[in-house]
């Protein structure tokens, strides 16, 4: 499995970008579903192929892919490396199952619900895959469109009174985004994150200064993504107001911030061990525990799931990038566990929302009316449901309550599930700092999972016990798969903790030595040159 | 010119989150459109200002230094691409916004008069 062809690496991007054209030519829903089934599957076993590949030892740990065969910091690179493998195989997951949960009836509530789907994939693995910053740039908006699309998806007055709020802030985030690229070329003169990791050492004292303003720029762009404090407040209503496929694949849209910020904080500070460098670390720290503060508060005085849902996402991203102020070798690969586990519980906790939310009868899955002609509507989906759809039985309110039962234990960090071993990981890590900082988010961390704890708890009671009648909800078997899906990864996470630790740690030890990465993207073995016989151009150097 | 261009790229700037802060979805949408203009022009202008000088390679032309850079102006072709497109969907999601709750307001509901 070391030996993969170099053109895979592509495959994450090109597939679902070729997949979303084909899907919005084609009228025949089974043929749609078929594709998208088809490539979410191969872009499943891809991922998990690269994954593989980077996780043998005999392998190198990054694999550079330059697209046109140009030489580094001229052309394009894609780069795989530890973090980005993993990342990609996280989202392919979470897609699969996503999908196939949206299948029941999500797909069917509006027009061009798979392309959308596809393409926010690609934009996805294009950021987690791509070395260029301002490639970063055209990724990140190619998923913010789709999103844009998913988030309304559905339509209704409530998603687009959020959808509004969603991308005005996030039309906001690219303006900020292009300023700090724009600032970080002016003064380095390239956009290669690899180079810029070069270029950054001989950078003067005065123009380290605009520099380091230009990054911060950059950075708020990706902290609002990631829903940083106090940058984060469109997070839960938004996610609350959106679909369940779609709230559920935003999960991971938070995580691209986190990447990115552990991407370049590696690449240009350095992350070392046990030494705070540049000017980012502090301010991640306290941005990432006035986060947990945040959503620990936001938890409390949630009275709905999707609420408690989008502060978990909350307390997930801050946990993680607070850890990543503080640095430390064992604490960030927990993280980095924490990161893994938590995205896949909350997805399938926003999945079992939906199912939860029809057992109680409340209509909050309600469609809205078409916004536009062209937009189809099955016609045997619309209408009152019938008996002959789902399996009434009350197994199904079992599976959804034990289903929630899980969640719960997962994202309040309980044993014995990959929640608790992600924030022990955590907590062990920091006390190895042995740092003032270290002992305060330690008790963040307790103090939080102690408050996710009561409003779990809470909420539980009043809907699982507390409700005199309970609507035996009409569920399909393909959305208990997806979730049942999701949250097998979370035991597998557990069961196989070791080997996931050790990648992590593996994945820690390479951001900690972003030497490897830039001598591999800008070019150890130069690529074999393409044999077309170029006519000289008459350039002077 | 570099005092020209700042000054215009500030204009630009504090009218655009002016405008960002108003309560009218119209206006929020002008104001991107503006803060985005001036985005351009400070992408533009990081590649240092040049008059004369063409971003393309030239073969009588052999002294390297007589030519700008032309990186900025790719970043800025596909800036205002983006850009143009994000504004139109914006737009659609104003006018479903308006539709949907008959008013422009970004909070979809008129704040009540004291």
């Amino acid at each position: 499995m070391t030996d993969i062809s170099p053109h895979l690496i592509v495959a994450p991007i090109i597939l679902p970008l070729i997949a979303a054209a084909l899907v919005t030519m084609i009228e025949q829903r089974p043929l749609r579903v078929a594709i998208s089934i088809f490539t979410m599957a191969a872009l499943l076993l891809i991922s998990v192929t690269l994954l593989m590949s980077v996780a043998s030892p005999l392998s190198a740990d990054t694999i550079v892919y330059r697209v046109g065969n140009w030489a580094a910091p001229f052309g394009i690179v894609l780069v795989l490396d530890h973090l980005s493998a993993m990342m990609v195989a996280l989202t392919s997951i979470l897609a699969l199952a996503t999908l196939i949960f949206s299948l029941a009836r999500w797909d069917r509530a509006g027009p061009r619900f798979h392309a959308l789907f596809l393409l926010l994939l690609m934009g996805l693995n294009g950021a987690f895959l791509t070395g260029d910053l301002f490639n970063l740039f055209v990724f990140f908006e190619v998923m913010l469109a789709a999103s844009y699309g998913l988030v309304l998806h559905g339509s209704g007055t409530a998603r687009v009174k959020a959808g509004l709020h969603y991308i005005a802030i996030n039309l906001g985030a690219s303006i900020l985004f292009l300023i700090g690229v724009s600032v970080i070329y002016g003064i380095t003169g390239t956009l290669n994150m690899a180079d810029l990791s070069e270029r950054i050492q001989n950078v003067s004292q005065e123009q380290r200064v605009l520099f380091d303003a230009g990054f911060a720029v950059l950075g708020i762009a990706f902290l609002i993504k990631a829903g940083v404090w106090p940058l984060g407040f469109w997070l839960p209503p938004t996610y609350s107001a959106t679909s369940a496929p779609a709230a559920a694949m935003f999960t991971i849209m938070t995580k691209v911030g986190v990447y990115a910020t552990l991407r370049l904080m590696s690449l240009v500070f350095g992350i070392d061990d046990n030494t705070v460098m540049g000017i980012a670390s502090p301010l991640l720290l306290i941005g990432g525990s006035l986060t947990i503060l945040m959503s620990m508060a936001g938890m409390l005085a949630a009275r709905t799931f999707s609420r408690i849902a989008g502060f978990s996402i909350l307390t997930s991203s801050g946990t993680v990038l607070a850890v990543v102020g503080i640095g430390g070798e064992r604490a960030l690969s927990g993280a980095l566990y924490y990161m893994i586990s938590s995205t896949f519980a909350v997805a399938a906790f926003f999945l079992l929302i939906e199912l939860m939310n029809r057992a109680r009868g409340t209509t909050s899955e309600a469609l809205g009316a078409p916004m536009f002609d062209d937009e189809y509507r099955d016609p045997y989906d619309d209408g009152p449901p019938t008996d002959e759809v789902g399996r009434i039985t009350p197994v199904t309110v079992a599976l959804i309550h034990g289903g929630f039962v899980f969640c719960a234990l997962l994202l309040t960090g309980l044993p014995p599930l990959s929640g608790f071993i992600g924030k022990f990981a955590i907590m062990s890590g920091l006390a190895d700092y042995a740092h003032l900082s270290g002992w305060v988010l330690i008790a963040l961390l307790i103090v939080s999972s102690f408050a996710a704890i009561i409003a779990f708890l809470r909420i539980g009671v009043e809907t699982i016990w507390g409700s005199a009648e309970t609507i035996v909800p009409q569920v399909k078997s393909v959305e208990f798969a997806a979730i049942a899906g999701l949250l097998a990864m979370c035991v597998i996470t557990t069961t196989h903790g070791a080997a996931v630790l050790d990648y992590t740690d593996r994945t820690v030890a390479a951001l900690q030595r972003p030497g490897d990465y830039v001598s591999n993207v800008l070019l150890p073995n130069p690529p074999p040159l393409p044999t077309l016989e170029i006519p000289p151009q008459e350039v002077a150097p | 010119m570099e005092i020209v261009l700042s000054l215009a790229i500030g204009v630009l700037v504090a009218s655009g989150v002016w405008l960002l802060f108003r309560p009218r979805t119209f206006q929020v949408i002008i104001g991107f459109s503006l803060i985005s203009y001036a985005v351009t022009l400070f992408i533009f202008s990081v590649g240092g200002l040049r008059i004369g000088a063409p971003p393309i390679l030239d073969p009588a032309v052999k002294d390297v230094s007589a030519y700008t850079d032309p990186l900025p102006q790719a970043l800025v072709l596909t800036a205002i691409v983006i850009n143009f497109a994000m504004t139109a969907l914006f737009l659609v999601v104003l006018l479903a916004s308006r539709g949907l709750t008959g008013t422009d307001h970004v909070d979809g509901q008129e704040t009540t008069e004291q």
